[in-house]
Order: C-alpha cells, then sequence, then structure tokens
C-alpha cells in the first residue's frame, strides 16, 4: 500500500518561561494511502500539535514529515500552503468558516486558489452532498452549528484533498447532529478515497476507523488496528 | 506522488474578489476608520486648489498688480543723472509722489493720518482705480479732485462731493476709490489712501524739511520693448542712487512667493489633520488585523500563501482609502468655495474658484499613500499569522515577531513626514524639525502608556471596590486599549491645544493696552521750529506730552571700513548690503529708557569733542552689519561724514509703544544737524482725541498724528480675519481628532464585548458594568488629555520663544477647559459604545457577535 504519510523522530518543543517543553517525543509512524486513522488522547496529550505538524500547520523541532512523498520540513510557510491547497483537506472543531463568504463562497476558496474552472457547479454539487443545496447563499452566522460543519466539510473535500484531517468534528456538536456528521465524514471518504486523519478523545468515534494512535505525554504509546475495513 | 508545482501565480483578480468579500461585514467600521482622513485631505485639496486658481489668477492678472511695464521706486529726489536716465527711457511716463499726512474732513470734522498719492499722467496702463462712480478713477486729475479709500469714506460719513482738507489745500471728493493696483483689502486698512493731481502737491506745502516721500515712475514702455532685459540694464544706475524696480514678471514672483508663505502655512495645518487621521488609521487597523486573525488562519490552512493574505488586506485597506480621499476631495472641492471669503483681504487679485483636477488627484493620492502608509504596520503583520491559528489563537506572536520590515516601514514613514513637511516648509531643517517634534510626542505619550500599564498594576489595593479595581485592571489586561488610545487622543489633545496656545498667543502679542498713562498718540513730522509751540497746544489742551524726541536721517557707509559694495562682493564679511541701502532714524540722548537693556558695552551719553563717537547699536542692528562693540560705522548725516564706533549693544523692547531706534548718539553731537522731532501723549478719550487732532492739523498742516486708538482697531479688525483663518484652518484638525477619538473608543468596544458580557452573565449589574466602563475611560481620556496638554505646553513655548520671538505665558482657565471636554469626550463615546451592552440581555449581545 502506498503511504500517504511519513512520520519519523518527530519532536517538537516549546520555550516557556525560560523551560523547554516537549510537546511531542519521538513519534514514528506511517499511514497509508485510503485508510482512516484515529489519533486519540486525552486533553493535553499533544494530539493537536501532532495534527498541525501531520497537515503542515506548524514546523517540528526536528524529525520527519513526509506528506504524499513531500518533506514538509524542508519547505517555508508558503510552500507548505501549496502543499495543503493542493493535497489537504481540514475539518475543525469549531468549523472555521469564514465570516464574510456565503456557504457557497467557503466551498469554493479552495478551488479559486488552484486558479480551476467550473467551480461553481461543483461547489453546488458538493454542497448538494451534505444536504445545503438551498443553503449556499447564507453566511456561517445563519446556519446552525451541523449546517456549518457540514458547509466545512463540502469545503475539505472541494480540492479533492488526498488526505483529510478532522480535529474533533463532532465536538461542538449535539449527539444526533454529530451522528450525521460522522457518517458524511465517511461516506464522502469512502466515495472519494481520501485517507482521513481524525484527532479525537471520542473512542467510540475512533473505533469507526481502521487504525487508532494514542498519545499520551506527548508520545506515542500505542498503536492498533481496530478490524475495521 | 504527484509532480508538486510550487511557482504558483499571484492571481489579482482572485486577490480582488477576496478583499471585496472579506469586506462585506465590516464596510461601516472601515469607513468609520478612514473618515478620520478625510477631512485631513479635504484640508489639502481645498489649499491646493486655491493655490493652483490663485497661480492662475496672479498669472492672468499681473499686469494689473503693478498697472505698468515698469516701476521704478525710490525715497529720495532722483538727483541730474538719475533723471536723465528716467528720462531716457521712453514710451508713456506717470509720476507719483506718496508720503504719509492727516486728512481733514471740515464737514464731520474728523482728521486721519493716510497714505496720499500725488498722480500724474495716464497710471495705471493695465487695470483701472477701480472707483465710484466708474469715470472718477480718470476725471480727478482734472481739477481740484481727490479720491477717497472707502474705509475713510465709511469712517468719516463723508460723500462724494464733499470737501478734504489735506495739508492747507481743500479737494472735493470725486470718488471713492475702491480699489487700487496691486492693493489688499489688508494694506487699505491700515494706511488708507487718497489720490490727489500731481500739479497741486506742491499747494499742500506738505513737502518739506523732514517730509518722508516716496518717488514713482510708471512706464508704458514703446512695443518691443522688453522690460526685463531694460530694467536689467539699468539696474545698476538705480542701485546708485537707491532707487528700486518692478516688472511685471518681478511683481508675478513676489506676489506668487508672499502667497506661497500663506498656503505653506495653510497646507501645514492641513497636514497636522491629516497626521492625526493617520493615527485614527493605523490604530483602528491594527485592531481591525487583531479580528481578522482567525479568517487570515483560515485562509492560510486553505492554502493561501502569506503575501496573498498581505495582498487582500492592501488591497482592502487601498480601496477604503480610495474613498475615503475621494470624500476628501470631494468636501476639499466644496469648501474652497469658502477660501477665498476668508482669505481675500489678503491678497491683492480678484480670486476665481475653480475645479483644480491637479489639487483633486494630488489629494486622492496622498489619501491613499497616507493610509496605506500608516495601515502597513500592523498589515505586515499578516505576514506572520499561522494558520496554526485555526486550532490555537496566538496572535501576539505574530506582532512581538522580531520583522526587519517594521523597521522599512518606520522608515518609510519618517521619510514621508519629512518629505511632505519638506514639500510644504521648503526647508530641510524646518522638516526636520516638525517631524521630530511630532516623533518627540508620539514616544512621550507611548512611553506614558507603557509606563501607566506597568503602574496601575502596582497601585492597585485590594481594598478598593470590585468596580474600581476592575476599571483600572482594564488598563493593564492583555488586549488592552491603552497604548492606542493614550496616542491618539493624547496627540489629538496636543494638536489641538498647539494650535490654540499658538492662537491665543499671537492675539495677546498685539492687544497692547492704551490704558493708563501709556502714550497712546504719536505725533511726528514736527519741525524744530514747531516742537515748541505743539508741545505748549498739547498741554494747553490738557494733555501730558509724554515725551519730546529729536530724530535725524541718516545713511550707513562704511562697517568697519567696508563700503556697500565690499559687503555685495564678499559674502564672508557677513554684513547685509541692504543695510547701506537703510535711510536710518536716529535720535541723540545721554540716558537709556526703561525699554532699552545694555547687553555688552559701556552706554556713553556724552561725545567728546575731537574724538570718535560712541553710538549704541540695538542688538538686531549689530547683528546685521556683523559688528561687536568697538567696531568702526561711519555715517552720513545729509552730506557730512560722522566716525563712530560702537561703545554699547542694547536690547530693546520693540513691543512698548514709544520710539525705538536702531543706534542711539549720545549728546553733543546732532545737535545742529537738520531734525524733526516726535511727540507723545496720553489722549484719555475718542472726544478729547478727535478735538487735539483738529487743533493740531489746523495749527501744523505737515505734522502727521498716529492714534493708536485706531491703530488698536485696525489690529483687531486684522487678528480677527487671522484669527478666522487660523480657526478655520484648526477645525478640520479638530474634527478629525474627534473622529479618531471616536473611532479609537469604537474599536475599543469590540475588545470589551466578551468580557462585559461575561460579567453580566456572571451577574454583574448595568450599573456595576456602567461604572467599570466610565472608570476606564475616565482614566485614560484624563491622562491622555493631560499629557496632550503638557506637550502642547512645551511646543507651544518652543514655537513662541523660536519663531515667534514672543514672551511665553499660558491662559490656565481655556486649558482647563480643553482638558475637561477631550476627558469628557472620551467618557461619553465610550459609554455610548458600550451601550448596546448594557441595554441587551447577555444571551442577545452573544448571538449577535457569533
Amino acid at each position: 500500500m502506498e503511504t500517504i504519510l511519513n512520520i519519523a523522530n518527530l519532536y517538537k518543543t516549546y520555550k516557556s518561561a525560560g523551560r523547554t517543553l516537549t510537546v511531542l517525543d519521538n513519534i514514528n509512524f506511517a499511514i497509508g494511502a485510503g485508510t482512516a486513522n484515529a489519533i486519540v488522547g486525552p486533553s493535553g496529550s499533544g494530539k493537536t500539535t501532532l495534527l498541525g505538524l501531520c497537515a503542515g500547520l506548524d514546523s517540528a523541532t526536528s524529525g520527519l514529515v513526509e506528506l504524499n512523498g513531500v518533506d514538509l520540513g524542508s519547505l517555508g510557510e508558503d510552500k507548505r500552503a501549496q502543499v495543503r491547497n493542493q493535497y489537504v483537506g481540514f475539518i475543525f472543531q469549531n468549523f472555521q468558516l469564514l465570516p464574510t463568504l456565503t456557504a457557497l463562497e467557503n466551498v469554493m476558496v479552495p478551488l479559486e486558489l488552484r486558479g480551476e474552472k467550473n467551480i461553481k457547479a461543483r461547489a453546488l454539487d458538493l454542497l448538494d452532498k451534505v444536504g445545503l443545496a438551498d443553503r449556499g447563499h447564507h453566511y456561517p452566522a445563519q446556519l446552525s452549528g451541523g449546517e456549518q460543519q457540514r458547509v466545512s466539510l463540502a469545503r475539505a473535500f472541494s480540492n479533492s484533498p488526498r488526505i483529510l484531517f478532522a480535529d474533533e468534528p463532532t465536538g461542538n456538536l449535539d449527539a444526533e447532529t454529530s451522528e450525521k456528521v460522522v457518517k458524511l465524514i465517511f461516506d464522502l471518504n469512502t466515495e472519494a478515497g481520501t485517507t482521513l486523519v481524525l484527532v479525537t478523545h471520542d473512542l467510540e468515534l475512533a473505533a469507526k476507523t481502521q487504525r487508532i494512535l494514542r498519545i499520551k505525554g506527548g508520545k506515542l504509546v500505542s498503536d492498533e488496528p481496530t478490524g475495521n475495513q | 506522488m504527484d509532480n508538486m508545482n510550487f511557482n504558483r501565480k499571484i492571481n489579482f483578480a482572485w486577490l480582488f474578489k477576496m478583499a471585496l468579500r472579506d469586506s462585506r461585514r465590516n464596510r461601516a467600521r472601515l469607513l468609520l476608520f478612514i473618515s478620520s482622513i478625510v477631512f485631513g485631505i479635504a484640508a489639502l485639496v481645498a489649499i491646493y486648489s486655491f493655490r493652483y486658481n490663485i497661480q492662475n489668477d496672479i498669472n492672468a492678472q499681473a499686469a494689473t498688480l503693478i498697472g505698468a511695464d515698469l516701476s521704478i521706486t525710490g525715497n529720495k529726489q532722483p538727483d541730474k543723472k538719475l533723471q536723465t536716465l528716467l528720462d531716457s527711457i521712453g514710451g508713456d511716463r506717470s509720476e507719483e509722489r506718496s508720503f504719509a499726512s492727516m486728512i481733514y474732513f471740515p464737514r464731520t470734522q474728523g482728521t486721519r493720518l493716510v497714505n496720499v498719492k500725488a498722480l500724474q499722467g495716464a497710471f495705471p496702463y493695465y487695470g483701472d482705480l477701480e472707483t465710484t462712480p466708474l469715470q472718477a478713477g480718470k476725471s480727478f486729475k482734472t481739477g481740484k479732485f481727490a479720491l477717497v479709500d472707502k474705509t475713510l469714506m465709511l469712517q468719516f460719513n463723508a460723500k462724494v462731493g464733499d470737501s478734504i482738507k489735506v495739508g492747507s489745500t481743500p479737494f472735493a471728493i470725486a470718488g471713492i476709490l475702491n480699489k487700487a493696483p496691486g492693493q489688499t483689502g489688508i494694506a487699505a486698512g491700515i494706511a488708507p489712501i487718497v489720490y490727489i493731481p500731481f500739479q497741486y502737491l506742491e499747494e499742500t506745502k506738505l513737502i518739506g524739511l523732514g517730509s518722508r516721500i516716496n518717488y514713482a515712475y510708471y512706464y508704458k514702455l514703446k512695443q518691443g520693448i522688453d522690460a526685463e532685459k531694460l530694467s536689467k540694464k539699468i539696474e545698476p544706475e538705480l542701485e546708485k542712487a537707491d532707487y528700486g524696480y518692478d516688472t511685471v514678471e518681478g511683481r508675478k514672483e513676489n506676489t506668487g512667493r508672499s502667497f506661497g508663505d500663506l498656503s505653506r502655512f495653510l497646507s501645514l495645518v492641513g497636514f497636522i489633520a491629516l497626521l492625526l487621521g493617520c493615527v485614527g488609521v493605523a490604530s483602528a487597523i491594527n485592531i481591525y488585523i487583531r479580528e481578522k486573525i482567525a479568517s487570515i488562519a483560515i485562509m492560510r490552512c486553505m492554502g493561501v500563501k502569506a503575501s496573498e493574505a498581505f495582498l487582500i488586506y492592501l488591497i482592502q485597506i487601498t480601496g477604503i482609502g480610495l474613498i475615503g480621499s475621494v470624500a476628501g476631495a470631494v468636501l476639499g472641492t466644496s469648501i474652497q468655495h469658502l477660501l477665498p471669503l476668508v482669505l481675500k483681504d489678503f491678497l491683492p487679485i480678484t480670486i476665481s474658484v475653480q475645479i483644480s483636477w491637479m489639487a483633486i488627484w494630488q489629494g486622492i493620492l496622498l489619501g491613499i499613500i497616507i493610509s496605506v502608509l500608516f495601515a502597513l504596520l500592523p498589515l505586515i503583520n499578516i505576514r506572520n499569522i499561522s494558520p496554526l491559528n485555526t486550532l490555537r489563537l496566538s496572535f501576539e506572536d505574530a506582532a512581538t515577531k522580531r520583522d526587519p520590515f517594521r523597521w522599512l516601514v518606520y522608515l518609510l514613514v519618517v521619510g514621508f513626514v519629512v518629505g511632505f513637511s519638506y514639500l510644504q516648509l521648503e526647508d530641510w531643517a524646518s522638516a526636520a524639525t516638525f517631524t521630530v517634534g511630532i516623533l518627540i510626542a508620539f514616544l512621550i505619550l507611548t512611553a506614558i502608556a507603557w509606563l501607566l500599564i506597568r503602574f496601575t498594576r502596582l497601585l492597585i489595593m485590594s481594598s478598593w471596590s470590585y468596580i474600581w479595581r476592575q476599571g483600572f485592571a482594564n488598563l493593564y489586561r492583555p488586549r488592552n486599549q491603552t497604548i492606542i488610545l493614550t496616542v491618539s487622543i493624547g496627540l489629538s489633545t496636543a494638536f489641538i491645544a498647539t494650535l490654540f496656545l499658538i492662537q491665543q498667543l499671537l492675539i495677546a502679542q498685539v492687544s497692547l493696552s492704551s490704558s493708563g498713562n501709556q502714550s497712546n498718540m504719536i505725533l511726528f513730522d514736527i519741525q524744530t521750529a514747531q516742537e515748541k509751540p505743539l508741545a505748549e497746544l498739547t498741554r494747553k489742551e490738557g494733555l501730558p506730552v509724554l515725551s519730546q524726541v529729536p530724530i535725524i536721517t541718516m545713511r550707513l557707509e562704511k562697517v568697519n571700513g567696508k563700503t556697500a559694495a565690499d559687503a555685495k562682493k564678499d559674502s564672508t564679511l557677513r554684513i547685509s548690503p541692504r543695510a547701506y541701502a537703510w535711510e536710518y532714524r536716529v535720535t541723540y540722548r545721554d540716558s537709556l529708557t526703561s525699554s532699552e537693556d545694555i547687553t555688552s558695552g559701556k552706554f556713553i551719553g556724552k561725545a567728546t569733542p575731537g574724538k570718535d563717537i560712541p553710538v549704541s547699536a540695538e542688538e538686531r542692528f549689530a547683528q546685521r552689519v556683523n559688528a561687536k562693540v568697538g567696531d568702526k560705522l561711519v555715517f552720513n548725516v545729509q552730506g557730512v561724514i560722522m566716525n563712530t564706533y560702537i561703545s554699547s549693544i542694547r536690547k530693546v523692547n520693540w513691543n512698548r509703544v514709544q520710539t525705538n531706534f536702531q543706534v542711539l548718539f549720545p549728546t553733543g553731537v546732532l545737535e545742529d544737524a537738520p531734525q524733526f522731532h516726535v511727540l507723545l501723549t496720553h489722549v484719555p478719550s475718542q472726544k478729547s482725541s478727535a478735538a487735539y487732532q483738529q487743533a493740531v492739523v489746523q495749527q501744523f498742516p505737515n505734522v502727521s498724528i498716529i492714534d493708536l486708538g485706531l491703530v488698536l482697531t485696525v489690529l483687531d479688525e486684522l487678528l480677527d480675519k487671522i484669527g478666522y483663518v487660523i480657526k478655520f484652518m484648526s477645525g478640520f484638525s479638530i474634527l478629525t481628532g474627534i473622529i479618531v477619538l471616536i473611532s479609537s473608543v469604537r474599536i475599543s468596544k469590540y475588545q470589551r464585548i466578551q468580557e462585559s458580557v461575561l460579567l453580566r452573565t456572571l451577574g454583574a449589574s448595568r450599573r456595576q458594568i456602567f461604572s467599570i466602563t466610565a472608570l476606564e475611560y475616565l482614566f485614560l481620556g484624563a491622562l491622555s488629555a493631560l499629557t496632550g496638554i503638557v506637550i502642547a505646553i512645551g511646543s507651544s513655548w518652543l514655537l513662541a520663544k523660536y519663531t515667534f520671538k514672543t514672551p511665553y505665558h499660558v491662559d490656565f482657565a481655556p486649558v482647563a477647559y480643553i482638558f475637561l471636554a477631550i476627558t469628557g469626550l472620551t467618557v461619553v463615546i465610550g459609554l455610548l459604545n458600550s451601550r448596546g451592552i448594557l441595554n441587551k440581555p447577555p444571551l442577545e449581545v452573544l448571538r449577535s457577535n457569533a
């Protein structure tokens, strides 16, 4: 199986009040293309930092982060931005939609950035898939939390990413809405053949993936398949 | 793996689209921020338009400014050589003699010192003596007629056909003189003109010893003769005879130059308004970008490059700057219609008002440059906003990161301020001083705010009530507004208070008191034979003779052996060549007056026969001729050479109403020289002034009188006009200051909303939130206003000392009003902006800000 994400000897430290704080301590794993994976751990374990590094949102103190064969450590922030635009989709706990753009425009942004054509039709199609075809002209403030997360999902898939990073995607949603959103994530993921990396402390959600990586105190403490195909 | 192409080109169309989209929910706020520059741009566009129109008007009306192709003037009778030269010029010539004299209105029994002009010939050749009735400008020369200035006619309630007495000759008023070539409204107010025909000048018997007469010759040159070339040719001869000349081109330049000074001053006031607006723009954009971190981080996550994110907001600010500048240009173009009304009395030409596209483009360009430049500091922080902010907010990191571009922006801002000030002042030293002054004010305010943040933390006592602790804690807690508000409110206060203090100072400087027993009437041109009878007449009228001073006219021939020609050739001598051209009016006495102080050397009151004469030089005169104590001066006293040396240098208080002199001779030298006298008296009322003046004019028609009461009235009017111009221009700064204040306080609303809502959710009452907010703004407003006022006192003191050279004093009552007004305004605006939080339920506010 092709490796889409390769993490080796990864360290991340911060300087705080004159002390060095190690947030990630020698992390090693590889993720195969098209698989669904969960990173779990308690609050403050370093899982969000790890997601940030894997997605190229931040740079590591040392170690290797290779995404789709591109060594992110060797790239500056602007080049990493292009990698994200090309290969990565994001879903955040607090949706992170641009408040001044309509739902449709939010979905169109990654495609516009790539200079693609016929993007409106594709964006509308994605909104239709998440059940929001008639809400395209609404601004985020006019949508409920579940609707905002579905727009965020449509946006994440708009650039046909090779890998999708989701940070606590149901953290701000009620149980019923969470269930719908989770179903959508997995369905769209399967349909597009995208790799999924899910950061959560919801073990029930993690169990729906094929593999669970556990982090504690900045260290990878276990890496187990769930048995899902 | 795909082949990754890292060379994505910047798609400007998309950046424009994103800039427009992103501005959607912020346009009203952005417009409020940018409105800070509207008044500054308006002021500058108005002044620039006015400047261009004036330049066109000067070019179009230049010939009427002088009324002839060439004018030649001097203040002594031309000698034979000069007369031959004057006769050889050819073309048509008019002759004029002018001098100060009293005139008498028999019907109303009024007297007044005027500028009498005796005219012969067809002058003016270009333009007209504007009179009512129209033909009077030409017809008055046909008999014993006079043209009388319109202000005089009004003052003495005179009518055409009435008679006036000039010296001992009566003239019938042929017409009202509305305007003479090149004359300003202000000049007419100070020295009103009366034209009489030249042929009756002798008859007035005013041309006598001691009379100071100006001789003017106006030429309409023959076709094909170039006035410029001709004047250059005859210049050496004229100089030798102490005569000067003027041509249309020369007058054009001079008028343009003197108007340039006025417009430069006004532009600088406009620029201050604009700078104040820039502080508002910079602080508002700083907060705006801070609020945009989340959006920028999201865009960065989607793959937007740092440069692209920066460009999106740069486009937005440029667009908003363009809107603000266009609004300013429109307002300025409208306002320029008012400027001629405000300034017409200062200018010798008819002012036209036309739309100046050049001024509009300049204003718009300046507005865009300045809004982008001052927004750059917060804008460059965008480049440092990490996409990681989608997971955790950390703007402080972005803003405080060491970024070499910050220094480049600082340099650009300082460079711009220096450059623009230079364009206004045309002097690098003044431009640098202006910029350094502003930088110092900025640094002082920043330092005060910084100290406030540091010390408030230490000052807060646990024994204070929660409201006081919370109100003060708002000054130093994270994301506080202390520095931005202190700097913007403080700078606004400093600008406004400086303008106000300087205006007060200038007005106070000339409000010469004529109360008490100080002299308030000066009689001059008194001949020696008239000295005693006039003093007797004065006493007979019940008035005191406060001082009688002899005056002798003389010229400076040599300074330490150097003549005018030497001074002109060798600039290292540092002697002003013009010092040799003046006719000095000198007196002699054996003691100093109360307005004189010796600064170096020793005053000698009596000359020793057969030795060089010890004279006392006034310090500015000494500077002009680059002389010190012991240096030798040679004077020519109407043909007699006098060798003198400087025995002392005096400081003279010129503000006092008394006769002051540049050169003071000792007794025992000039007693027999041809001289005239000055008498100073004090008239207690207008009635006694009129009676005394009538008596003097009747008995001594050659004696001129300056009534200080009248001079003060004229000065008051003049100052009113100047004060109005200053107030008009500083109004732009005041309006800008208020907008900056509103904008600064309004942006802080967004900072305070969340915590106020949280406090309300936790059970704080409206009154408590109100008190916390009021205390925070009260303290910020008071401290900023106080600092601004201290800066204003410092800067106005410097201006008083070095620019206006006037004694400094501050009237604290109006300054206290400024302090209270700014503090009150800050609190009121702060509270008005918090109204939304106070009046609505917390949930509603939370939802609306989601």
